[in-house]
């Protein structure tokens, strides 16, 4: 399991190299999170909790591995300045049966959207404005 | 000595991101109404607690939760990462 929290990009496939390899793996499946231009948006600030917030992506990715059995998970999140279609963050899970693999990295995308202490500024032609945490948000916790 | 960090609009609103205070609050809601108290920005920062998430030590916590021997108190919004 590895959590990095950093300002700097991150290459994909890099990241995937040798990514579960020590298990019987059978699946993998990784997402990424992007920049949207939408709005007018034309760049993001991402300010985060250093000290807590590697902390608090590792107690989640710690509950997928145990709970799915995970053979390896990797999670990846910027900070700092962002413009549309940059890479925000990813995930990636190995496991040996892909739904595994699936479900385990949904867990974690909505955990880390409502428990991993970031939060978003959109600056745009209109102004700059903090992204708001949405209700279904919090709701997509319980389905867990 | 309490380290009192701020995130986000409540880290705009305050002014700072980070300050020490000497507090005799029992709980978190007790240091909120200490802070209220202070000044405008601080009333406008801590005015709807709904709005309002809360770390003790760098573990989410509660209105109601003790910080008696704490080092740090943040206080943020909901967060939105992903």
């Amino acid at each position: 399991m590895r959590v990095r929290v950093q300002c700097e990009p991150f290459d994909l496939a890099a990241e995937l190299e040798g990514f579960g390899a020590e298990g019987d793996v059978g699946a993998q499946v990784t997402f990424t999170g992007i920049v949207r231009a939408t709005g007018g948006l034309t760049r993001m600030e991402i300010e985060h909790y250093p000290g807590m917030t590697a902390r608090a992506i590792e107690k989640i990715a710690t509950e997928a591995v145990s709970r799915w059995a995970l053979d390896d998970c990797l999670v990846v999140h910027r900070y700092g300045t962002l413009a549309p279609g940059d890479q925000i963050m990813m995930v990636a899970t190995a496991s040996r049966h892909r739904a595994a693999a699936f479900e385990a990295a949904e867990f974690l995308m909505d955990y880390l959207k409502s428990r991993a202490p970031f939060w978003k500024k959109e600056y745009g032609a209109d102004g700059a404005a903090w992204v708001e945490a949405r209700d279904e948000d919090e709701d997509a916790l319980s389905r867990w | 000595m309490l380290e009192v960090l701020y995130f986000a609009w409540v880290r705009e609103r305050i002014g700072e991101p980070r300050e020490r205070i000497e507090t005799t609050a029992a709980t978190v809601a007790d240091l909120v109404d200490e802070l209220r108290g202070r000044e405008g920005r601080y009333a406008l920062a801590f005015s709807d607690l709904a709005a309002l998430r809360v770390a003790i030590d760098q573990e989410l916590a509660d209105w109601d939760s003790p910080i008696e021997g704490a080092r740090e108190v943040a206080f943020f919004p909901p967060m939105t990462g992903g």
